[in-house]
């Protein structure tokens, strides 16, 4: 049985212009200690998947269908149960650290606060196992460092402590919704190196989610490829870079510039632009802008189907791999 | 060898930060002594990460922050900010990075793109003003049926075809781009990045191309400047700088691209340590030596000029000839 099992989420905002729908029917597994990684553009519906497990929606959020964490659904949860859930089994991590981050407490403040309402340490044990955290994150000086409050670290730091205070319950699962967006691209490279090392050493499963799919390449192990509220197609990562069968995923891939291409080629890119919330499309989100597209498309979305082992497309056209 | 379009010499610009009412202020030296030259129908990219001055030495150049040292020039004609500018404005336009926070909500995208004529070239006829908008409209790609609307009815890449038609409206020469694809998805990126490259080759343009995206940087450029804290640390041709990165920094910054290829995971590779130094304490000396495997004795003592290795120009005191060189990032 899988860690964690999400089936036919859905997540729609009450707003004044009506009912907008941004997560339509999402469903995907987590095993144990694997790293699974969530791509998507703006509005694509990967950000609010992510809440609505955690149950950090908006109050305008309305979330329907079932998440089961080791039996559990997670959507059912009051929240008390959901308190003990989520920084003890799951826990997240966000793209900007400084606004994660109290400013006016120190870090060991913080950081105990954690430990002794989770785990009922004494604040003195809590300090110890801090101290032992922000170690393995490499933040030089733990000892003294952890007395310091979180602007006087730079912004790479800022993330590893957040990344300390994540992991002090032995979480199950981490969450990290864009990263490394915030960071420099060589500060990026540590931290995508540290929740690497963190996921091997701690055997936490982690959800990455973010939209560059350089980042995906380098950590994870399965993609889901989200558009529109919708999956567009999941796989391993050779099935989705290599062996892709769907028209947005490989428009995604043709759009990137690569450090390795000569100037002059074209970016393939994708014409048009995202569909809109207000008006979501009757069926496949992406028709608008598909080369592929035919008249079913515009019916009804296209149901999410395995092709092979491990690897589910949402498209009528049969891509060839 | 014809006169380069746009020459900049020495550039440098200081910020002074208060630290209290009886300390001195800090100097913070945002550029310090930067120089380059962009011909006609040029693009210079220009990469480095948070802090290093890129976007700081756009706004020298265009005069919104004042120089503390150096020249800028425009066909060998020196620009004095202030006093004499507007031909300046005519001839050097800039598009920023946020394409919605950089449109005024209140007007109209015909009255934004026509407020540049207005303003520099007062001389034209309301019908021309109206024509000349609804051409530049056509070439970004935008409708001219859409004149009327307002930018928040628009997509952010729609904003930044916007931004782009209200720089290129007058004709400039020299167009500074500031990170002008960063707030864009992806697939909506690529259609601006080939848009711009389509109109400079159309119009001629010189180009300066900020981003942090190295990628992207490769893709539009003809030559590329990376810069560290203020200053030019490496400056070739794109194709050399990408193939034979000579400066520690230019190697470490390409090392940690996350490739979209699995096949090559860059876990694996090495990576560099630390993080960008405060500018307001840069490191004596080369100012990336701190965080350089190559550091010794020296980088702290003198600080690397840039000088001349093959095609490339590299500042740093033990970077290697080409042939030795690159293989760290070859075939990357």
């Amino acid at each position: 049985m899988a860690l964690l099992e999400v089936q036919d989420l859905r997540v729609d905002f009450e707003t004044q212009d009506g009912r907008l729908p941004a997560v339509r029917g999402v469903s995907f597994a987590l095993e144990e200690g694997e790293s699974l990684g969530i791509v998507g553009e703006s509005g694509s519906g990967k950000s609010q998947t992510v809440l609505a497990l955690m149950g950090l929606l908006a109050d305008n959020g309305v979330v329907s269908g079932r998440a089961t964490f080791r039996g559990e659904d997670l959507l059912q949860l009051r929240a008390r149960e959901m308190n003990r859930i989520r920084g003890e089994k799951i826990s997240m991590i966000f793209q900007d650290p400084m606004t994660s981050l109290n400013p006016y407490l120190t870090v060991a403040r913080q950081m105990t606060e954690v430990l002794t309402f989770h785990k009922g340490l004494s604040n003195r044990d809590a300090r110890t196992e801090a101290v032992r955290m922000l170690d393995a994150v490499h933040i030089p000086d733990a000892g003294n460092r952890i007395d310091r409050y979180p602007h006087e670290f730079s912004g790479g730091m800022r993330q590893r402590v957040m990344i300390a205070m994540s992991l002090l319950c032995r979480p199950q699962v981490l969450i990290a919704d864009e990263p490394t967006t915030a960071l420099d691209v060589t500060v990026q490279a540590q931290i995508l190196r540290l929740l690497d090392e963190v996921r091997r050493e701690f055997r936490t499963a982690v959800v990455l989610i973010t939209h560059d799919l350089g980042v995906v390449a380098g950590v994870c192990e399965r993609v889901i490829v989200l558009y529109g509220g919708r999956v567009m197609e999941s796989g391993s990562l050779h099935h989705i870079f290599r062996e892709s069968r769907h028209p947005y995923t490989r428009g995604l891939l043709a759009s990137v510039p690569r450090l390795d291409q000569e100037r002059g080629g074209r970016l393939q890119g994708i014409p048009g632009s995202p569909p809109s919330l207000r008006q979501p499309p009757k069926g496949c989100p992406f028709e608008a802008r598909c080369g592929n597209r035919m008249d079913r498309c515009g019916q009804a979305p296209p149901p999410l189907e395995a092709r092979e082992t491990g690897h589910d497309v949402a498209c009528y056209a049969d891509l060839g791999a | 060898m014809s006169k380069p379009l746009l020459s900049v010499r020495d550039l440098a610009v200081e910020f002074h930060i208060a630290t209290g009412i009886w300390r001195r202020p800090n100097v913070l030296r945002a550029v310090d002594g930067v120089s380059f030259d962009l011909d006609r129908g040029e693009t210079l990219g220009v990469v480095g990460e948070s802090g290093c001055g890129k976007s700081t030495l756009a706004r020298a150049i265009l005069g919104l922050v004042p120089l503390a040292r150096g020249s800028v020039t425009l066909d060998d004609r020196p620009v004095v900010f202030g006093k004499d500018s507007r031909w300046w404005r005519r001839d050097v336009q800039v598009i920023f990075q946020d394409p919605l926070a950089s449109l005024n909500p209140r007007m109209t995208v015909g009255q934004i793109i026509a407020e540049p004529l207005e303003t520099l070239m007062p001389e034209l006829s309301r019908r021309e003003m109206t024509r000349q908008v609804a051409d530049m409209m056509d070439r970004v790609g935008l409708s001219p049926g859409q004149v009327n609307r307002y930018p928040h009815e628009f997509s952010g890449g729609q904003c930044q075809r916007i931004g782009i038609a209200r720089a290129l409206v007058s004709r400039p020469r020299v167009v500074l781009c500031d990170e002008p694809v960063s707030a864009l998805d992806v697939s909506i990126q690529a259609q601006i990045v080939n848009l711009l490259t389509d109109l400079q080759q159309e119009m001629g343009l010189a180009m300066l191309f900020i981003a942090h995206d190295l990628a992207v940087v490769r893709h539009i450029s003809h030559r590329v400047m990376v810069m560290y804290l203020g200053r030019a640390a490496e400056m070739a041709d794109a194709d050399t700088l990408y193939r034979q990165p000579l400066h520690p920094y230019t190697r470490a910054l390409m090392a940690a691209v996350p490739v979209p290829d699995p096949g090559r995971r860059q876990v694996e590779g090495e990576i560099v340590k630390g993080d960008v130094p405060s500018p307001l304490a840069p490191p004596s000396g080369c100012s990336f030596r701190t965080r350089c495997p190559l550091a010794a004795q020296r980088c702290a003592d003198i600080r690397p000029e840039l000088r001349q290795m093959g095609v490339t120009d590299v500042a740093c005191h033990y970077a290697e000839a080409p042939e030795s060189a690159g293989t760290a990032s070859q075939g990357r």
